[in-house]
C-alpha cells in the first residue's frame, strides 16, 4: 500500500516537486506562499538541489529560463503581484519553447489587493498573461493530494510540448492539512534523457541557440503558426476534468480549485433534497475542458459557474456552451469565499425560474 | 599554404551587421579568439541581450541564448548553477546592464555568482536610434537630450565599475577601451582574466569596455575613436578596480 502522510498543501507541493525531479527553485518572498520557499530551501539543501532567493520575481523567472535551458526541471512559486512581474519572462520562455513550472498561489487583487485566497488571475493565466500570442498549460489542484501530484504532471506536459506550465492554487489550499498518498516512483533528474535543445556546451555537436525572436520577413509568422499547431495538439489531447454526479444531473456547477471544494458541499446539500445537481471541475484551465462542457450543453439547460472573481472562467464556459444553455454565476472577488449554503440557494433559485 | 590570419573558431561564418566603426566587432573578435585559444568554446554558453548585440547569438560559435532586456545575469545564474562545468558569459550594452538590468547586475555581483559579464559601454542606445543612456556623459547629445545631457533634469551617468566596487561580492572588475591597438590588447587580456577566474571558480567578473558608436554619436569612426581617449576615458577612467583573484594568490 502506498504511504499516506498528513501534510500542509504548501508542503505537499514542495514534496511533489522534489518527487518530480525538480532540483532548481528560485523565488522572491510574497504572502500567502512563503511556506513554499521556506520549506523548499530546506529540502533542496537535503537533496543537493539549487535554492535561490532572488532580488525580484523578474530575476526568479529569468533564472528559471536559464536553468531550464540548461536542462533542469526548474520551478518558481509566487503570488499574484509577483506573477505579474514574471509575465515578461514567461512571454520569452513561451516564445523560446522552454518548459518551466510556475506556481501562482493566487491572492486578492488588483494591485496590492489583499492576501486572501482568490481566483482572479484566471485571465492572466489562460489567455497569455504577457505580450504576444502564446499559452501556458494551466493546472488547478483542489487538494493537498493534487498539490503533491501536479508538479510531476506539469513537468511532464511542459516537457512533452516544450511549453511553460502553471499551477494555479490559492492560500486556502496551501494552508489546508490533508492526508497525501505518496504515489508513483520518484524521478531521478539524472535519468532524464538529454534533449536536443538543451544548452550543455557544444562539444562534439553543432552549437545550439535558444531565442524567441526572428526578424526575417514572414518567419515569425511561420514560427507562430507552428506553435499554434502545438497548441491544437494540447487542446485535443490534454483537457482534464473531474465529473461529480454528472450522469443524472439536470443542473451542472462548473468550478475549479477551492470553489470546486465549496461547490461540492453545496451539491451534497442539493442532493440531500433530491435535487439532481452535478459538478464539472476543470483540472486543466488551459486547455479548458470545452469538449465535455459543449457536449453537456446539448442536454443541460442550466450551468452554474462559481468563481472567486468577478467572473473570468465564465467566459470560457459561455464559449463552450455556444448559447445552448443558460449560464448562472456566483462570484466573490477581492479575496471573498463562496459557501455551500450560497451554492445550494442559487441552485434552488435557478430551479424556481424554470 | 600557411594561414596567417583568419576567422577564429569562436566566431560563426555569419556576416556581422554592425555599423562601420562600431566597437562590437572588435570585442566579438576578442571573445571569439579567447573561446578558441583558452579551449573553452565547447563548454561555453553565451547570453545575448536586447540591443545592438542581440545578434550575438548568431555570431559566437558556441551554445547561445537570447534573453529579456537586462536579465542576462539572472539567466546566467540559472545556467551556471545547473551546469557549473560550463563557462557562462553574458554580453550586454549599457542600456541593458546599467538601466533596465541594474538590479540583476548588482545582485549577481553581490552573490559573487561565478559568471563573466562583458559590458559594452558606448554611452548611447544604439539599436533604438541614439537615445540617452544611463552612461551618456553630461552635456553629451542624444535623440532624447538634443541640447546635451542636462544633469539637473536628467541626472548623472552611472559608473558601473565604481558602483560594483562598493560591493564585497565581485571577484574582478576592470574597465578597458577598444579605441587604440594598445587598448585592444589590454581588453583581450582583461577578458582573458575574466574567463580564467571563472574557470578557477573565483566568482563574478565584469569587464567594462568603452566602445565606439559613430552612428549613435553622429561622428566619423575616426572621430569616435579620438573621443573615447579625449573625453570618455576621462569620465570613465580605465583600469583594474577589483581583483580578488590576484589578492588571494
Amino acid at each position: 500500500m502506498a504511504e499516506k502522510q498528513l501534510m500542509y498543501g504548501n508542503h505537499a507541493l514542495v514534496e511533489g516537486a522534489i518527487y518530480a525531479g525538480c532540483r532548481f527553485f528560485a523565488g522572491y518572498p510574497i504572502t500567502p506562499q512563503n511556506e513554499v520557499p521556506e520549506y523548499m530551501s530546506i529540502r533542496m539543501n537535503e537533496v543537493g538541489g539549487v535554492f535561490l532567493q532572488t532580488e525580484s520575481e523578474l530575476a526568479a523567472i529569468n533564472m528559471l529560463f536559464g536553468a531550464a535551458a540548461a536542462g533542469a526541471r526548474a520551478m518558481t512559486s509566487s503570488s499574484s503581484p509577483g506573477i505579474s512581474l514574471m509575465q515578461e519572462g514567461l512571454s520569452y520562455i513561451a516564445g523560446a519553447d522552454v518548459p518551466v513550472l510556475v506556481v501562482n498561489v493566487v491572492r486578492g487583487g488588483p494591485g496590492l489587493g489583499n492576501i486572501a485566497p482568490a481566483q482572479s488571475d484566471y485571465f492572466q493565466s489562460v489567455k497569455s498573461g504577457g505580450h504576444g500570442d502564446y499559452h501556458t498549460i494551466v493546472l488547478a489542484p483542489n487538494s493537498a493530494q493534487e498539490l503533491f501530484e501536479f508538479p510531476k504532471l506539469a513537468f511532464e506536459l511542459a516537457e512533452k510540448y516544450r511549453n511553460p506550465a502553471l499551477i494555479l492554487a490559492d492560500g486556502l489550499l496551501g494552508q489546508m492539512m490533508e492526508p497525501v498518498e505518496i504515489k508513483g516512483e520518484p524521478v531521478d533528474p539524472k535519468n532524464l534523457p538529454e534533449q536536443d535543445w538543451w544548452l550543455t556546451g557544444c562539444k562534439g555537436r553543432e552549437r545550439r541557440v535558444i531565442r524567441s525572436y526572428d526578424l526575417r520577413p514572414g518567419k515569425l509568422e511561420e514560427w507562430n503558426w507552428r506553435r499554434w499547431e502545438k497548441y491544437q495538439k494540447i487542446i485535443n489531447n490534454e483537457q482534464r476534468y473531474e465529473e461529480i454526479q454528472i450522469d443524472d444531473a439536470d443542473i451542472i456547477i462548473v468550478a475549479y480549485g477551492t470553489s470546486a471544494r465549496v461547490s461540492e458541499a453545496g451539491l451534497r446539500l442539493a442532493r440531500e433534497k433530491g435535487i439532481k445537481a452535478g459538478l464539472l471541475r476543470p483540472i486543466t484551465l488551459w486547455p479548458f475542458p470545452s469538449s465535455i462542457i459543449s457536449e453537456l450543453s446539448r442536454k443541460i439547460e442550466n450551468f452554474l459557474v462559481v468563481e472567486m472573481s468577478l467572473g473570468q472562467m465564465i467566459e470560457d464556459v459561455k464559449l463552450a456552451v455556444e448559447g445552448r444553455s443558460k449560464i448562472h454565476f456566483i462570484g466573490h472577488p477581492g479575496g471573498g469565499l463562496p459557501n455551500a449554503q450560497e451554492v445550494y440557494n442559487k441552485i434552488i433559485e435557478i430551479r424556481g425560474k424554470r | 599554404m600557411k594561414l596567417l590570419f583568419g576567422r577564429p573558431k569562436g566566431l560563426t561564418e555569419i556576416k556581422q551587421r554592425y555599423c562601420p566603426g562600431c566597437g562590437h566587432g572588435i570585442v566579438h573578435r576578442i571573445i571569439g579568439e579567447l573561446l578558441e585559444e583558452m579551449g573553452i568554446r565547447e563548454r561555453a554558453i553565451g547570453i545575448a541581450p536586447v540591443g545592438c548585440s542581440v545578434f550575438a547569438d548568431e555570431y559566437f560559435n558556441c551554445d547561445m541564448i537570447q534573453v529579456p532586456h537586462g536579465r542576462a545575469p539572472a539567466v546566467a545564474t540559472g545556467i551556471k548553477r545547473v551546469r557549473p562545468e560550463c563557462i557562462v558569459f553574458s554580453y550586454q550594452g549599457d542600456g541593458d546592464l546599467a538601466a533596465i538590468g541594474t538590479a540583476e547586475t548588482i545582485h549577481a555581483a553581490a552573490r559573487n555568482e561565478n559568471i563573466t559579464v562583458i559590458f559594452i559601454n558606448n554611452a548611447i542606445y544604439g539599436m533604438t536610434g541614439g537615445q540617452l543612456a544611463p552612461t551618456t556623459l553630461p552635456g553629451m547629445r542624444s535623440t532624447t537630450s538634443v541640447k546635451g545631457r542636462d544633469v539637473v533634469k536628467q541626472g548623472y551617468p552611472i559608473k558601473v565599475c565604481e558602483l560594483l566596487n562598493a560591493l564585497d561580492g565581485p571577484c574582478y572588475l576592470e574597465r578597458v577601451a577598444v579605441d587604440t591597438p594598445k587598448n585592444i590588447i589590454k581588453t583581450k587580456k582583461a577578458i582573458k582574466n575574466a574567463f580564467q577566474y571563472q574557470i578557477e571558480n573565483k566568482g563574478f567578473s565584469l569587464v567594462e569596455v568603452l566602445s565606439m558608436c559613430p552612428t549613435g554619436w553622429g561622428v566619423t569612426p575616426v572621430q569616435a575613436k579620438k573621443w573615447i581617449g579625449e573625453v570618455m576615458a576621462k569620465y570613465y577612467p580605465l583600469g583594474e578596480f577589483r581583483n580578488k583573484a590576484k589578492e588571494t594568490k
